[in-house]
């Protein structure tokens, strides 16, 4: 696949990446501090979509419980803030460990299934975490639990100042980025991509499949986790509500929007996404009656999403979708 | 003992509004091999249209039956206009469209009848309770549910099984490129059986809205149950969404009332209370990852798949 | 009958047929034969409108119907009788038979059930046994006796005795004997020149997607050096 002269996808990329880490100097000119916290939760959530494509995208497993580490990585800040550990140090790792292991839980179990069996487990399994979470009535059950001191890290760097919380997030989704583009170049990411497109080849030419799709798995669900670590230091807040299904509905719409299976689609999705929520609840309150046909549209025809389409721009090929294919029903 | 019965019935009541919703989804999955996951939203309306139209009307059995059309008409629309594009892509491009389509209809809805809820309210003749057996009283709509929904179920059951209609619909679950090459119309036939099970659907809406309130988003909740039941019942499969959706009905209605109990046998009463809270809600799924990994394709998986 | 005309076919990109013509006309047996492979299937899927042929012309009676449906196509009065029988594993004989049958216009001795079955009693027998559950001969005869029930003016039969023993196929060259004299149109694919060359009126040749001879019966039994190049019998 020759590559096209003109790839309007990296201009984009480079602008918005420009426009992100400027973004606080903005904010200090016009004093809209309300840009900063959305575009904080929107980095956070670019993290976090990021992590889904490398098992959606890359790995073509369509998880739809996703946001389920999302709440994993918040509650274990909340639960540990409201035992009195707010040392960053200790919650962090706590988290990103608790959410790895509950992606070997239950990537071990789900992926002995396919196709729409495993996108109903995994959507149990979310579930069942979402009611395990409603139930905790000593973290506040149904109406969450509020986190009232953020995580410390010994004054290295002040959570609680919002500039500074922003570039953490921020310098955390960039080296996501860099790191998955190392391990999707790598012999590993080559491994998967064969899997998403022919997984009975790669199968049997010996690779070990099931492994390399559980560590896919749990690669993802940390980065989630993480994400979820920000978010609820973001917010001071945790519920059982940011596990719900729909949320991860809302992941899957941040990868597909901004293009399955490219790198900075995550990031140019949730970019999409938030800004265009936004922009459209400013015009009516009913903004989600244009964004739900906007999504079937974007499925029907530009099923690349907006990376699709500015590669095609660029290119004048007309895009193939080289996405998930239904090898096994 | 009574409290078992009526909670027995009561589950029964449950796992048959879950037919009813599961089996249009498992025939429009089955042969149309469409992941709707907007079906939630059909059962949504079909209460919001009841709600309305009971209300307009006066009467609950004119209002239920205009409702009904009315779902009906309004999933044959959707059909034509938005899905049939959908047809023969990818499962998961049925998931994103159709989940665009959830917050289309949520927002309508908002659009149209504002935020809060509606209720509907029944009529006295079925506020009454009946004596089943000397000395136990049952509510008479709950039985009304409980025997609409088993006359549909066998009507159902006869026209898949027994009309050359469901020939035709079972020939095309296994082959549908040979019954268009033997001179029927598919399109038509997909028409057709998402226009049932979209009533259906509203059926559902319309029966349990004077039990729980009329609400946005109330499809949703019900709809992963109604994906569990056919998944446990296998994809495709009308008799295998009814065993299935029973089955789950009562685990969830008998469990919830009494797995408190049971707890408290083990456990403390205030670990047992936020145990049980948790453990209930989570028993349906549990059952579906069980028979997931002792049978894959479900307990009854229907042919040509 | 039937006039196909220089049609061009692909799969994807592709191209199958670079331009197949045949011909029938009402009450004759045609054979389309070839090795594995030449466009021979590709052909009758053009025809039903199942892969839409690109360019060229399919005339029906007097209708064009290259860019119908295959629906369409059927109720005009095609019926299929596909490659790999292809019958519903899970509706039972009868329900096989009837499903789908029609009689569109009202010909005067129409096919019923009871005539398919007097022609096949083994399926007679077996009326409510699931498709899944039959033989390959009895699953042949089966899908022969439901495109027979939808009543056609040309039936088409692909590769209708592959995989079947001698003796099933002796009785559906019989059947397919017994159906040319009732005076229906019939075009054949298969490989059993023998068997065909004394049933069928005229035969044609495919090869990579092009007709490379036709004649009559008479004419093939003359020249065994094309049943040698084009077969490789």
């Amino acid at each position: 696949m020759s590559a096209p002269h003109f790839d309007p996808r990296r201009i984009v990329v480079a602008a918005l990446i420009a426009a992100l880490i400027l973004l606080p100097l903005y904010t200090r000119v016009t004093g809209d501090a309300f840009a900063l916290t959305l575009f904080t939760r929107i980095v956070i959530l670019a993290l976090a979509a990021s992590s889904l494509n490398l098992i959606l995208g890359y790995g073509g497993m369509m998880s739809f419980g996703h946001a389920a580490y999302l709440g994993i990585g918040g509650y274990a800040i909340g639960i540990l803030a409201d035992a009195g550990v707010t040392s960053g140090f200790v919650q962090w790792p706590v988290a990103l460990a608790v959410s790895a292991l509950f992606a070997l839980a239950i990537g071990a179990l789900s992926l002995r299934t396919r196709g729409v069996y495993f996108i109903m487990i995994t959507l149990a399994f979310a579930q069942m975490i979402y009611y395990v979470a409603s139930g905790l009535d000593a973290y506040g059950g149904d109406d969450g639990l509020t986190i009232y001191r953020r995580s410390s890290f010994a004054g290295l760097i002040d959570l609680t100042n919002k500039v500074q919380f922003y570039y953490l997030c921020l310098a955390l989704l960039l080296a996501a980025l860099y790191g998955l583009s190392r391990l999707i170049n790598a012999r590993f990411g080559r491994v998967i991509e064969g899997v998403r497109s022919n997984e009975r080849r790669m199968r049997a030419i010996g690779f070990p499949v099931y492994r390399y799709k559980l560590a896919c798995f749990v690669i993802a669900g940390t980065l989630c986790g993480l994400a979820g670590a920000l978010l609820a230091n973001h917010t001071d807040f945790i519920s059982p509500a940011t596990m719900y299904w729909t949320r991860s509905g809302d992941l899957i719409v941040m990868v597909v929007l901004g293009g399955m299976g490219s790198l900075f689609g995550p990031l140019i999705g949730a970019v999409a996404l938030l800004v265009l929520e936004e922009a459209l609840s400013r015009v009516t309150e009913y903004w989600q009656i244009i964004l739900g046909p906007l999504l079937l549209l974007v499925v029907l025809f530009a099923r690349g999403g907006i990376s699709g389409l500015l590669r095609e721009l660029g290119s004048g090929i007309r895009y193939q979708e080289t996405g998930n294919q239904r090898s096994d029903r | 003992m009574l409290l078992l019965l009526e909670q027995c019935l009561n589950g029964l009541q449950f796992g048959l509004l879950l037919f009813l919703l599961a089996a249009g989804l498992t025939l429009v999955f089955g042969i149309m091999d469409l992941v709707n996951l907007a079906h939630g939203s059909l059962y949504m309306m079909g209460a919001y249209f009841a709600a309305t139209f009971v209300e307009r009307t006066g009467s609950f059995v004119v209002g239920s039956l205009m409702a009904l059309i009315a779902t009906l008409a309004l999933g044959v629309a959707v059909e034509v206009v938005a899905l049939r594009r959908l047809y023969g892509r990818d499962h998961l491009d049925h998931v994103l469209g159709t989940f665009g389509l959830i917050l289309f209809f949520n927002e309508l809805v908002r659009l149209v009848w504002g935020p809060a809820g509606l209720t509907l309210p029944l009529p006295s003749w079925l506020s009454t309770s009946i004596e089943l057996i000397p000395g136990i009283h049952y509510p008479t709509y709950r039985l009304a549910i409980i025997l609409t929904a088993l006359l549909v179920g066998l009507s159902l059951y006869l026209v898949v099984m027994r009309t050359r209609l469901g020939m035709l619909i079972r020939a095309g679950a296994s082959n549908r490129e040979m019954v268009g090459a033997l001179g029927i119309d598919i399109k038509l036939l997909y028409t057709l059986v998402f226009g049932l099970g979209a009533a259906l659907a509203g059926l559902a809406g319309l029966m349990q809205a004077p039990i729980l309130t009329v609400q946005i988003g109330m499809g949703e909740n019900i709809l992963i149950l109604a994906f569990v039941v056919i998944v446990i019942g296998g994809i495709g499969s009308i008799r295998g969404a009814f065993i299935a959706a029973v089955f789950v009905g009562l685990l969830d209605t008998v469990g919830r009332a009494f797995l408190p109990d049971l707890l408290r046998l083990v456990l403390s009463t205030t670990a047992a209370a936020t145990a049980a809270r948790a453990l209930s809600s989570m028993l349906i799924y549990l059952l579906m990852a069980v028979v997931l990994v002792v049978r894959p394709a479900g307990l009854f998986p229907a042919p040509g798949r | 009958m039937l006039t196909v005309h220089q049609i061009e076919t692909c799969y994807g990109l592709s191209q199958v047929l670079f331009g197949v013509s045949l011909a029938i006309a009402p009450g004759e047996m045609v054979t389309l034969m070839g090795r594995n492979g030449m466009g021979k299937t590709t052909t009758v899927r053009s025809i039903m409108g199942l892969t839409p042929a690109r360019a060229g012309s399919i005339r029906f009676g007097d209708r064009e119907i290259r860019a119908l449906p295959a629906y369409r196509v059927a109720k005009l009065g095609l019926g299929l009788v596909p490659e790999g029988r292809q019958i519903f594993p899970n509706l039972s004989v009868r329900e096989n038979l009837v499903a789908t049958a029609a009689n569109r216009r009202n010909a005067a001795a129409a096919w019923t059930l009871a005539k398919v079955n007097a022609l096949f009693p083994r399926l007679a027998e077996r009326a409510h046994s699931m498709g899944g559950q039959l033989s390959g001969g009895e699953q042949q005869m089966l899908a022969i006796g439901r495109a027979l029930m939808t009543n056609p003016r040309l039936l088409i039969l692909d590769e209708a005795t592959e995989g079947l023993a001698p003796l099933i196929r002796g009785e559906i060259w019989q059947c397919l004997a017994q159906l040319k004299a009732a005076g229906l149109a019939i075009l054949v694919i298969d490989k059993n020149l023998d068997a065909l060359t004394r049933i069928a009126d005229r035969h044609y040749f495919i090869e990579r997607g092009r007709i490379v001879w036709s004649g009559t019966s008479a004419e093939l039994a003359r020249s065994p050096d094309v049943q040698h190049r084009y077969m490789g019998v």
